[in-house]
């Protein structure tokens, strides 16, 4: 697949990915990336690929978001995601129109997705990577991703292999502006599979009981080791909801069973960007910062004035949490009657 | 009811240093350990062993020292433990590890028929969760990631029940077998180890393959001539800067928190706060 290398119109390739019709807004993330990568590589063009059941109306949305063509394959087949489908379907889009680079969500979905074709093409995938860029020499794509529990960061490069994957989180790029109304071309493939050769079959869902939207709250009130008790995650509630955001929590106490797993922040768990993240008793261990560094004000609060977290905290402020978080609840709600 | 379960070991990343002046992991001094969702794989395997009789196997590619946890996992209750190890191996991307481990599968499927691949759902050295993905796609097997119980189970009719976590709740996936399953640590808790198999584990040697024998593994398609991707650069995160830090009792408890809402406000978070209700 060598013969693609420095052909005139590289297509930088965004997986949009949707479910019940409803796409995830990491694609448009995505899409933004691309945008910015298609910047740096002469003459490239940024395009969606586009997999489902009656999902053409999602087309004229990544148009919105930079790319120029779409290509669809609508089939009944893809109702529901399943590997095998979907990875024969966006491989056999890969081998006809070989893109240069793939962007694709670091979801359950785009995980699961993104392996089955680099395995079915032959090509390099990194995974979860935390920023993308061209690498001003060699023209291909630098994909930076975090190692050995975020302890390092990697620099990724596939050289001959096309197309070049990556797989990004949720929240890890910003979301870009969407254009007014933007003209693309629509492009239909066939997927040319029946119900009866796919192995597999969804027979029923349990749905999670509520879904804690966390990577794309604005608010975000953190507990970690040193709330130090389950009952103090109600007081960190408490300023949530006064302050119209959602509770996050660390790995340690998700692993203790003091909070839901959903509530977590950090490598293995959400990445976040809210306009504030208070991370009370947290000590800010690595795999935690990965998941948090990019909101926009950082509210430490912790008992320990050597914490690692006041290193990364905009303000921090060096107290027992049992003490500054009523405090802070009853002057927010002061503000709020103040109104 | 014939298992195969691949496994990796790794450094416990929790116990990771870096350098601080040079910028390096200090590897010395880590320890070893089965990757955490791995042995919950073998562990599941073992039960369905214990119900409908039969085999479970473990494979891994790696190091001679991966041999410990191979017999970890015997002792865990797998019958028979591979090595595949060979410094024609080394510095595998996950593409060329996913080419090893389904050829060796294919060797071992080949001996007798096998109903269930297992593995864990990501390694926590590399968190790619790409390599089980990878085997099942080159094995063409039915493919079942985030795995995180077994509904149902038929050696007979092939088939099984699986519960496969995605964001939004469980999907409830009905499947022909043989298939792969990724799994979460939910699959099977752990549970110690008996007597009998720690007492088999510790004479326990576990099978070495190489590169050549008794599988011969394209060698195009190994180490780091068969992985298309290479690491550029390695450095270590560079830290946000880091702000101002105040001490809630040499300022005050109400006056700190004050001076934080006013911070807040100065850069125009709280009058954000309750215009926060739409999420995109």
């Amino acid at each position: 697949m060598t013969e693609n290398i420095g052909s005139t119109h590289p297509r930088i390739w965004v997986f949009i990915e949707q479910e019940a019709g409803q796409p995830h807004s990491v694609s448009w993330e995505l899409l933004g990336a691309a945008g910015r990568l298609a910047g740096d590589l002469a003459g490239s063009e940024v395009e969606g690929v586009l997999l489902g059941r009656q999902v053409a109306g999602i087309a004229p949305e990544a148009f919105r978001y930079g790319a120029k063509r779409v290509y669809l394959i609508d089939d009944p087949v893809l109702e529901v995601y399943r590997n095998l489908p979907y990875g024969i379907g966006v491989s056999k889009l890969v081998k006809k129109y070989r893109p240069d680079i793939f962007l694709i969500g670091a979801t359950t979905l785009g995980r699961d997705l993104a392996s089955a074709i680099a395995t079915r093409v032959q090509t390099g995938l990194t995974a979860d990577c935390t920023e993308l860029a061209i690498d001003p020499k060699q023209k291909i794509l630098a994909a930076t991703r975090p190692t050995f529990g975020g302890n390092l960061m990697a620099t990724i490069l596939c050289r001959q292999q096309r197309p070049q994957m990556a797989t990004v989180r949720p929240r890890v790029l910003p979301m870009p502006e969407p254009l007014p109304q933007t003209e693309g071309e629509l492009i239909r493939e066939a997927l040319g599979m029946s119900e009866s050769e796919i192995p597999v079959r969804r027979v029923g869902f349990i749905p999670g009981k509520e879904r804690l939207n966390i990577e794309y709250a604005d608010v975000i009130v953190a507990g970690g080791w040193g709330v130090g008790r389950p009952a103090g995650f109600e007081l960190l509630a408490e300023l949530a909801s006064a302050l119209g955001g959602v509770v996050g929590a660390t790995r340690p106490v998700v692993d203790a069973g003091w909070v839901d797993y959903e509530h977590q922040i950090g490598q293995t768990g959400k990445t976040v960007r809210p306009r504030l993240y208070i991370a009370a008793g947290i000590s800010g261990a690595v795999q935690h910062r990965m998941g948090m560094s990019d909101a926009s004000f950082i509210l430490a609060i912790n008992s320990d004035p050597q914490a690692p977290i006041f290193q990364i905290a905009d303000l921090g402020i060096v107290g027992d949490l049992y003490q500054v978080i009523p405090e802070l609840i009853k002057q927010v709600k002061g503000i709020d009657h103040a109104r | 009811m014939r298992a195969i379960v691949a496994i990796k070991q790794v450094p416990d990343t929790t116990n990771v240093r870096i350098n601080p002046e040079t910028g390096t992991l200090i590897r010395e001094g880590v320890p070893a350990i089965i990757n955490p969702y791995d042995i919950h794989a073998v562990e599941m395997a073992v039960r369905l062993k214990e119900r409908f009789g039969g085999q479970v196997t473990v494979i891994t590619m790696g190091p001679a020292k991966a041999a410990e946890a191979l017999i970890e996992c015997i002792e865990q209750g797998a019958d028979r433990a591979i090595l595949i190890s060979d410094r024609k191996f080394a510095a595998a991307d996950t593409l060329a590890t996913s080419y090893v481990l389904a050829r060796a599968i294919e060797a071992l499927q080949a001996e007798a028929p096998v109903d269930l691949f297992l593995f864990g759902k990501q390694a926590i050295d590399g968190d790619t969760a790409q390599v089980g993905p990878g085997v099942a796609t080159r094995l063409n097997v039915p493919l079942i990631s985030y795995a995180v119980a077994i509904e149902s189970f038929d050696p007979e009719t092939r088939t099984a029940v699986i519960h496969r976590k995605i964001e939004r709740g469980i999907e409830v996936l009905e499947t022909r077998l043989p298939a792969l399953l990724t799994v979460e640590k939910e699959i099977a808790p752990v549970k110690r180890a008996p007597l009998p198999n720690l007492i088999k584990a510790a004479r326990y040697q576990p099978e070495l393959w190489t590169a050549e024998t008794p599988v011969p593994f394209d060698p195009n398609q190994i180490g780091l001539k068969g992985s298309p991707t290479i690491v550029g650069k390695a450095f270590t995160p560079s830290p946000r800067g880091a702000g101002e830090v105040v001490s809630a009792a040499d300022k005050g408890l109400q006056e700190t928190v004050a001076y934080a809402l006013a911070k807040l406000s100065q850069v125009g978070i709280i009058e954000l706060l309750h215009s926060a209700g739409d999420i995109p």
